[in-house]
């Protein structure tokens, strides 16, 4: 019976007519009036008539054009329960710890409607409050890089956690010979622990910590611990070769010490004196007061001479070319004897011994430098990872495990560390991506980003940090520390495993006592945590001189760092505090070697490293580079699919560091030959000479102590009633400010020009990448800008020269020269003349002095960039957020994940627009609405723009001008006539932005 | 009427009658297209075609297809812009001063100038348009009552002030112009054989009757336009060299711009006009009514300019040291010795030494030397503005935000193309209008064509076949 039931399409198939029958298996019904005339074989005969033609194409055409009406879906899902303390518009902020590299920042992650957004400073930590690097302030994009691994990968295969834990765990029972952890330096007490509770499973385990920019030198030869130099008790400086506010040991801690010494006031007018001994131009050579180039192997003599000087054994500066400056260190050193510190670049453990020695001897151990509290940023031993990179290559390690540590691109014997790996049963990294050495591992299980991630810190002996989830993992990624736990069989997570080690460290009510740590993110009560190998044989003190044997090459970090962070465009396009040149590396050289050489910039070299490797890359005539010698940043040349940023961009150095004596020395010799090819170098500066004008100011300290009044020139314009100062000589009406009258002072004696407030601003205030080609088109973004200037030998009073010959030699940098930094952002003037000039009005003057843009208003006649004299406005020439040529560049508009870091209080702009720095509008507003609603005048310190934030040495004083109690006026006030001035004040222009002279503490 | 020495070089030539001067006239436009006009017309389109391109990719991708760059943020737009604008003064100071002025030799080459001047305008208007970022808002900069609120535009600009200027500048010209063909576009009407012709001349002549009352009002009308034109030679330019008078940049802070820009812009439009009008005259054989004399007398006024505007380039220099700003100071070495040094010594021998050659009498008659010595101006007065413009605003203040400008190829296609438009507007013009302003040309015939009329039968027979002939301008010819 049921076989014979029957379902019809229709009433017609059920009446089954003819009519039904005919077109019942034809697939398009008669009505459609096009025949195809064809299809039968018979001729075209035309049989489709006109009008119907007409019908049909006009449904066609209404179809289409309705269906391209359809507005894409745009998924906008609201909470159908809200979260606690998620309130859309309303940020959140969570103490955390930014560690990567030596650079440890203390910082407190804000987040809007659960999107980590912006890093700030912990104002609680005693080591980096009210201050940041510029890398923490870049580590936030990390979190939202598109090429993070997503899933772990088992032979570059997708794979699940269970399956891999499963595998792992089997596999890791059987392990034959040596188990090693590498890593780079760990500063995390759980963390060490953890990882030492993991190998103690195993008969043969070992946890190697290598540094990419090794300590090693400066550990061996203070028992395994760096110094707890503090440069804030020194009133001599002499540092030979050590980058200490730019990447040497702690950069951070190091700038806000230092910055201690060199801020001065009429009524303290006291500064350190900072000699630098150094072979590069580094930045913190471009703040010492006297610089001198030297090359590499030319520290060997400074040192000793210095040494034998402080110790009594005699002198032997004559041997040296600059003996002289040497001569005035030490005289100044031994004079300051107990307020005197030397620090070295130098990865010599004997020459670290030296230093070592010459600190003992001035009296610097318990004064400049803290015996009780050492530095622990940097721990990697370099003989011992050089000893496993040898094991693994003689087949003795049955398991290697990389956590934090890409020795593949960034060890010197990278190609014995290849070799290795592939010698090794059990391969394993925790990369965060396929890098290098991920690429040849069999295991890659991608780590948390550090802030998906609980962890503690110990930078500094009795300093302890925590970090926090801001968020939770985007991607099925889990925490190293996750892993080894489930590993070993525990049931315990990480956070749990923190929170047991701290009960060890607590006092009083354990809960009361976390939930109050993890809200302050820092605990500096003197208890120590960290398990630190202080069994280190003390180097001898003894010199290693490695004679050069062809032209002397030094490495250096630039903004990437040692490669660590080569996918972060912010970072890519940050200036060089020195050469100003972003996007790649480049053999930096003196002028007379280029000379000689007859290169210009952006004449490609090839570089020959001690390796046999050649490298090509074009070269820059760097002023104050040691004559002799070349310098190269590391971190570039990166050739994976997982850094699309960094493709392309310079060539890997790596291979000029050498090995002696197991050390990793960043120096080696390298022979260099010019090539036809040009690779021009991007820099957002190209003139490098004040040209005798009177933009920037400075002068000496003995000037100041003298007569404070003294040091600044002010511009007097000429009246029939004589000189009158600019301002009062005016065609304009004065605005009147009621409430407030925001204004920022810039302190160029605190400024360090390490760029932090750039990309402070950048991302704060939304602002695109370009990319490399854009910025050689002199087209970059950035609001904030640092001004680099080098001195000249030719300024407008040197006689003997014709004007015009004069203003050409103007433009040459000494060779040597002095280098004096200046913040340059949006003046806020008073008389704008941006404002005057716009036709529809959209830059304007607010009630409260800033100078605004209604973005929308725009319709970018560039008339106002054209009329400003500092030149800070910056135009939308192509539409960044989707354009197809910024894709790998401008990630955080380009893709739906970079999106989530942007600063929902600010606008991305349009193309087409004029945009320039707001003084964070969008924070003041804020700052007002708070205190409208508890019916009160905004306090000092309640509104602070993003640059003036993250300045680690508070060049930048933002504030009320109209408040007579913020630090603003108070600086203000105290300056007048002394060292404040405005820049170009004689056009009367009259900025909210006061300068404050630089003072230079010259011999 | 007036009187004419009878030592005064005759202003047209060849005897001719006023019957010749309608033929000559009219044929341009009856005739079939000339092949000689068809192929200029194709490359003018060549252009035009460019033109679009670059215009599309720097609508679509935005102004960054330009070599703009943070510290140049005008260069090779504006400069256009002002030499376009510059090339349009001679229209209305040929049309409307000279009309004052009763200079008679200006009626042949008026109706010529003033097209120019419209074109030019036109091109230069859109300079100002496309160099914006956003130019489909390009509205805003009118003051338009809006629905943003009380959004008014800032009256304090001098780029609004350009709005207003160039606006007014062009309206008046366009009417002036177009008043001005109103009497041969009616000839042409009369003549008309085919129905479209014979409609759309009857059309654009407004219903022409040539009675006593509209030639009387014709003249009234003219006289008036002249005198509102008249001011706008001098304000047009005044107002575009506010533009930079008025900022604060070293090289554009300068009191002297604006007799200094209406005096190159007269310079380089009549430049532009000999150019233009001597091409004209032998493509359509009209050397008997452009002759020698009226090349002269444009070349002294070429001369004259020249040298206003080489005392200007003095005075700046001048100025800049006595000043005692360092900064002028600067700017002035760099324009003479800097990475521009050539573009500011291609100005100095374009603009100030080639012009000094008319000094010659032999030199200033030789339509050679003087179609070549204009091409000269006209290079060097767009150096002049590239100049002003660019080496100003490449070295301002601060010397960390110095920078070079480098032009890419849509620079050079808007360039090029905003010549296809011109000579597609202006071939166009050629062909479909006359010329020459007939009913001017024949006003002046009887005292300034160096033929005695007195007793002379045949010539009068003609004059009177011309009235005929055209008989709209009876009144005319009696005049």
């Amino acid at each position: 019976m049921q076989d014979r039931i029957k379902y019809w399409k229709g009433i017609e198939e059920l009446e089954n007519a003819p009519e039904f029958e005919k077109h019942a298996h034809n697939e398009f019904p008669e009505f459609l009036p096009v025949s195809e005339s064809n299809a039968e074989g018979t001729p075209a005969t035309g049989k489709t008539h006109r009008r119907d033609f007409l019908k049909l194409l006009g449904f066609s055409m209404a179809a289409v054009s309705l269906a391209s009406c359809e507005a894409p879906v745009r998924k906008a899902i609201p909470y159908l329960n809200k979260p606690v303390d998620v309130e859309p518009g309303v940020p959140n902020w969570y103490a955390s710890t930014f560690f990567q590299n030596g650079d440890y920042n203390s910082i407190l992650v804000k987040t809007q409607v659960g999107r980590p957004i912006k890093i700030e400073p912990n104002n609680l930590s005693s080591l980096t409050s009210y201050g940041t690097s510029p890398r923490a302030q870049a580590s936030l994009l990390g979190l939202y890089d598109n090429n993070r691994l997503r899933y772990p990968l088992i032979k570059n295969n997708e794979a699940d956690w269970t399956k891999v834990d499963k595998e792992i765990m089997s596999r890791l029972g059987k392990v034959n010979g040596k188990v090693a952890f590498v890593s780079s330096t760990i500063i995390s007490p759980s963390t060490k622990q953890l990882i030492n509770e993991f190998g103690s499973r195993f008969a043969n385990f070992e946890h190697v910590m290598y540094d990419a920019n090794s300590s090693w030198g400066l550990l061996s030869a203070n028992g395994g611990v760096i110094p707890g130099y503090d440069f804030s008790k020194a009133n001599v400086i002499v540092s030979i070769g050590a980058d200490f506010l730019g990447s040497w040991v702690a950069p951070i801690p190091f700038a806000k010490q230092y910055i201690q010494t060199r801020k001065v006031s009429s009524e303290n007018p006291t500064m350190s004196r900072h000699y630098q001994f150094e072979t590069r131009f580094s930045m913190t050579g471009a703040n010492a007061d006297v610089r001198v180039p030297i090359k590499p192997s030319e520290e060997a003599a400074v040192i000793t001479a210095i040494y034998n000087a402080v110790t009594g054994g005699g002198s032997s500066a004559a041997s040296i070319s600059n003996a002289a400056a040497v001569t005035a260190a030490i005289k100044e050193l031994q004079a300051n004897r107990g307020k005197a510190l030397v620090v070295a670049g130098s990865n010599d453990p004997g020459t670290q011994a030296m230093v070592t020695a010459i600190n003992r001897a001035l009296g610097a151990e318990g004064t400049t430098i803290d015996v009780a509290a050492p530095y622990y940023t940097k721990q990697g031993n370099d003989p011992q990872m050089i000893r496993l990179i040898n094991e693994m290559n003689a087949g003795s390690v049955g398991a290697v495990l990389f956590y934090n540590a890409n020795p593949v691109y960034d060890h010197p014997l990278s190609e014995k560390v290849a070799s290795g790996i592939k010698k090794v049963n059990f391969t394993l990294s925790f990369a965060d991506r396929v890098d290098e050495t991920a690429a040849l591992v069999e295991y890659v299980l991608p780590d948390n980003h550090y802030l998906e991630s609980w962890n503690d810190f110990e930078p500094k002996k009795g300093y302890l940090s925590l970090s926090q989830p801001a968020i939770n993992p985007i991607f099925t990624t889990r925490q190293m520390q996750e892993s080894l736990l489930i590993w070993s069989g525990s049931n315990t997570d990480f956070y749990e495993y923190i929170r047991n080690n701290w009960r060890k460290v607590a006092t009083g009510d354990f809960n009361e006592f976390w939930e109050h740590t993890v809200h302050d993110g820092v605990l500096e009560n003197g208890t120590s945590m960290l398990l630190v190998n202080t069994n280190v044989a003390p180097a001898a003190p003894v010199i290693k001189v490695i004679k050069p044997t062809g032209i002397e090459a030094v490495l250096y970090e630039k903004a990437v760092g040692t490669g660590d962070m080569s996918n972060n465009p912010w970072l890519q396009e940050m200036p060089d505090p020195i050469s100003k040149a972003t996007w790649g590396n480049y053999v930096a050289m003196p002028r007379s070697m280029a000379e000689e050489m007859q290169v210009v910039q952006g004449d490609v070299l090839k570089v020959t490293m001690p390796n046999g490797g050649v490298i090509e890359l074009p070269a820059l005539v760097q002023p104050g580079q040691a004559p002799g010698t070349v310098a190269i940043a590391v971190g570039y040349g990166r050739k994976l699919e997982s850094m699309p940023v960094a493709i392309g961009v310079g060539a890997n150095a790596y291979p000029v560091a050498t090995v002696v004596d197991n050390t990793v020395f960043f120096t080696g010799p390298v022979k260099l030959e010019k090539t036809d090819a040009v690779i021009e170098i991007a820099q957002t500066q190209t003139h490098h000479t004040i040209m005798g004008r009177l933009i920037v100011q400075e002068s000496t300290l003995a000037k100041y102590k003298e007569e404070p009044k003294s040091v600044t020139e002010y511009v007097r314009i000429a009246t029939h009633e004589g000189p009158a100062k600019p301002a009062t000589i005016s065609l304009w009406d004065d605005y009147e400010y009621k409430d407030h009258h925001w204004g920022m002072v810039v302190d160029l004696n605190s400024c360090i020009g390490c760029n932090a407030c750039v990309i402070s601003c950048q991302a704060e205030n939304n602002i695109p990448v370009v990319g490399k080609a854009e910025v050689l088109n002199r087209r970059e973004m950035h609001w904030m800008r640092i001004d680099r200037y080098y001195s000249s030998n030719v300024d407008m009073e040197t006689k003997d020269l014709g004007v015009v010959e004069r203003y050409d030699k103007m433009e040459d940098p000494a060779d040597n020269p002095s280098v004096i930094y200046q913040p340059m952002f949006c003046q806020h003037c008073n008389h704008a003349p941006c404002e005057t000039v716009c036709p529809v009005a959209a830059t304007m003057h607010s009630s409260e002095g800033l100078n605004q843009m209604a973005y929308n208003r725009c319709v970018g006649t560039r008339y106002c960039a054209n009329n400003c004299p500092y030149k800070v406005r910056r135009f939308n020439w192509f539409a960044y957020p989707n354009n197809e040529k910024f894709v790998n560049i401008n990630t955080t508009m380009q893709t739906d994940l970079g999106k989530m870091v942007l600063n929902p209080d600010v606008v991305v702009r349009a193309r087409g627009v004029m945009e320039k720095c707001s003084f964070c509008v969008q924070r003041i507003q804020l700052g007002k609405l708070e205190a409208k609603r508890e019916n009160r005048r905004t306090k000092d310190g309640e509104v602070v723009t993003a640059c003036a934030q993250s300045c680690p040495t508070n060049a930048l004083i933002f504030g009320d001008m109209l408040d007579p109690e913020s630090q603003i006026s108070k600086t203000l006030a105290r300056e007048q006539g002394e060292r404040a001035f405005h820049v170009l004040e004689e056009l009367n222009v009259q900025p909210n932005v006061t300068y404050l002279t630089k003072i230079r503490n010259l011999a | 009427m007036q009187h004419t020495s009878p030592i005064r070089e005759p202003l047209v030539t060849g005897g001719k009658t006023y019957h010749d001067i309608t033929e000559d006239v009219c044929r341009q436009v009856e005739a079939a297209p000339n092949p000689r006009w068809a192929a200029a017309f194709g490359v003018a389109l060549i252009g035009l075609a460019i033109f679009f391109y670059s215009v599309y990719r720097t609508l679509w991708f935005g102004i960054g297809e330009w070599g703009l760059n943070k510290t140049v943020g005008w260069a090779w737009d504006i400069t256009n812009f002002v030499w376009w604008v510059g090339i349009g003064h001679a229209g209305t100071l040929i049309s409307a001063v000279l009309l004052l002025f009763r200079q008679k030799w200006r009626s042949s080459i008026n109706r010529a100038a003033e097209a120019m001047t419209i074109f030019a305008v036109i091109c230069a208007a859109m300079f100002p348009v496309l160099h914006m970022g956003r130019p489909w808002l390009a509205y805003w900069v009118l003051p338009l009552p809006n629905t943003f609120g009380s959004l008014w535009v800032n009256f304090n600009s001098p780029l609004l002030w350009d709005v207003f200027a160039i606006s007014t500048y062009f309206s008046v010209s366009l009417v002036f112009w177009y008043i001005g063909l109103v009497p041969d576009f009616a000839t042409i009407r009369d003549r008309a054989t085919g129905p479209i012709a014979r409609r759309a001349y009857s059309f654009l002549s407004l219903g022409w009757t040539g009675s006593a009352k509209s030639w009387s009002r014709y003249e009234t009308v003219s006289l008036i336009l002249a005198g509102v034109a008249t001011p706008l030679v001098l304000s047009v330019h005044t107002i575009v060299s506010m533009d930079f008078a008025t900022s604060v940049i070293p090289g554009w802070h300068t009191t002297i711009f604006p007799p200094y820009f209406v005096a190159g812009a007269i310079f380089s439009g009549f430049a532009m006009v000999l150019t233009l009008m001597l091409i004209t005259r032998v493509v359509f054989k009209l050397e008997d009514y452009i002759t020698v004399g009226h090349v002269e007398s444009m070349n002294k006024i070429i001369m004259t300019t020249g040298s206003i505007v080489g005392i200007a380039y003095t005075t700046e220099f001048f100025i800049a040291w006595y000043s005692g700003v360092t900064y002028e100071q600067y700017e002035f070495i760099n324009r003479a010795t800097g990475p521009y040094w050539w573009a500011y010594w291609t100005m100095m021998t374009c603009n100030v030494v080639t012009p000094q050659l008319f000094w010659i009498r032999k030199i200033r008659r030789s339509l050679v030397l003087t179609f070549i010595i204009s091409i000269f101006v006209n290079i060097g007065m767009w150096f002049e503005r590239f100049v002003i413009i660019v080496i100003s605003l490449h070295r301002d203040y601060l010397p960390s935000s110095w920078a070079m400008f480098y032009p890419t190829w849509i620079d050079v296609g808007v360039y090029v193309g905003t010549f296809g438009l011109f000579f597609t507007l202006f071939f166009l013009f050629v062909k479909f209008f006359p010329v020459i302003n007939m009913a001017e040309v024949k006003a002046i015939l009887k005292s300034s064509s160096g033929v005695t009329h007195h007793g002379h039968h045949p010539q009068a027979n003609v004059i009177h076949g011309a009235a005929t002939d055209s008989n709209t301008n009876t009144t005319h010819s009696n005049e």
